[in-house]
């Protein structure tokens, strides 16, 4: 089981000019802990629809990969964005699902990938070009790699520990987050 | 240039022809018969990049990607697709992400199936609640003026407008053939 700090702080390291998009709750202070950047869409809401955020980018900007950072919750909650995004079939979108199983903002209740819902068979049956699950920190630079030049769409299902670790809080205003980040593309 | 379009069937050309003329370049939907026309448009555009839904709400996620991204984008959806999308609507609110919804009406005028009125009587009220500024389209010469005016609105102001295209415009749905 993986270290939800370690493992996002090594998929986003040397991210170039990767575009991230991250779910509400703890994906959002995970991605904010490996570092700010201003080509970080912060969702602090939303519930369901990182993903979709993410698709509605790759489909503007196809010369510039995205990877989506979320929750099973959120992605639970969206799981029928897998088939929106597996019959559009972008090439630059990847998924990278926190799993822990559990809905960790609200007092740990199980989700259910707790019970054996398995979203990677999930992404595959939506025909993903890869999905996989990983649970190993060595496999951290695999999954960078994969969100950096994998053929997508992507999902890697991350199997993380239950271990709650502290918040960092990133920008709240969401004016704010949105203009940063459309300034930041359009000045590169 | 764009012409308007003034025919009574060729309603949705007008509605493609405001996405055109204001650049919209993403659309997402989940179909609706009212829509099947404009949708049959958008598809056949390969500036336009259609979106088969399946729920309502993924088109706001949708939009707001679309948006950091710099470019514009529409939903289509029809009536009963507006309570999908409530919660979701607040990513458009929090962030002044503009949005065009062209919204089909469904449970009002003629309509046969008592399924649709509940939430047909209350689209208009959901959506303003939800921060939508909503205009109702009656009359087929009315829809280029209406839709051409709420693009401009949403994307020069960073609005949030829906424009219900009502049933009677739409046709009453023909339940036997």
């Amino acid at each position: 089981m993986l270290d939800r700090r370690d493992f996002v702080q090594q998929v986003l390291t040397d991210r170039g000019a990767l575009l991230v998009v991250s779910g509400l709750g703890a994906a959002t202070f995970d991605v904010a802990a490996a570092g700010d950047h201003p080509l970080n869409f912060y969702l602090w809401g939303a519930m369901g629809g990182t993903a979709m955020t993410g698709l509605g980018l790759a489909l503007a900007r196809p010369d510039r990969r995205v990877a989506v950072l979320t929750g099973d919750g959120d992605m639970l909650m969206g799981i029928g964005s897998l088939a929106t995004i597996g019959a559009v079939q972008p090439k630059n979108l990847g998924l990278v699902v926190l799993d822990n199983g559990h809905y960790g903002e609200t007092g740990m209740q199980p989700s259910a990938t707790r019970s054996g819902i398995d979203l990677v068979a999930t992404a595959l049956a939506c025909r993903f070009k890869h999905a996989r699950d990983v649970s190993r920190i060595e496999q951290a630079a695999e999954v960078r790699a994969l969100l950096h030049a994998g053929e997508g769409p992507i999902l890697v299902n991350a199997r993380i520990n239950a271990q709650e670790v502290p918040r960092v809080l990133p920008l709240r205003d969401g004016h704010a987050i949105k203009r940063r980040f459309i300034e930041a593309l359009d000045a590169r | 240039m764009h012409t308007p379009v003034r025919s009574d069937t060729a309603w949705p050309d007008a509605i493609y022809a405001q996405f055109r003329r204001v650049g919209i370049r993403q659309v997402g939907y989940v179909p609706d018969a009212g829509h099947s026309r404009l949708i049959k448009l958008c598809q056949a555009d390969p500036d336009i990049a259609d979106v088969v839904l399946t729920t309502e709400e993924e088109g706001v996620g949708l939009v707001a990607g679309a948006t950091l991204g710099g470019q514009r984008a529409a939903l289509l959806m029809q009536s009963s697709g507006v309570g999908n999308c409530i919660n979701m609507f607040s990513l458009l609110r929090n962030c002044g992400f503009p949005c065009v919804a062209l919204v089909t009406m469904r449970g009002e005028f003629g309509e046969f199936n008592p399924w649709q009125v509940p939430m047909g009587a209350i689209t208009g009220e959901v959506l303003r609640l939800s921060g939508f500024l909503t205009y109702r389209v009656e009359r087929a010469e009315d829809v280029d003026e209406i839709v051409g005016a709420g693009c401009d609105m949403a994307f020069d102001g960073d609005l949030q407008i829906a424009i219900l295209l009502s049933q009677r415009l739409i046709g009453r749905k023909q339940w036997t053939r």
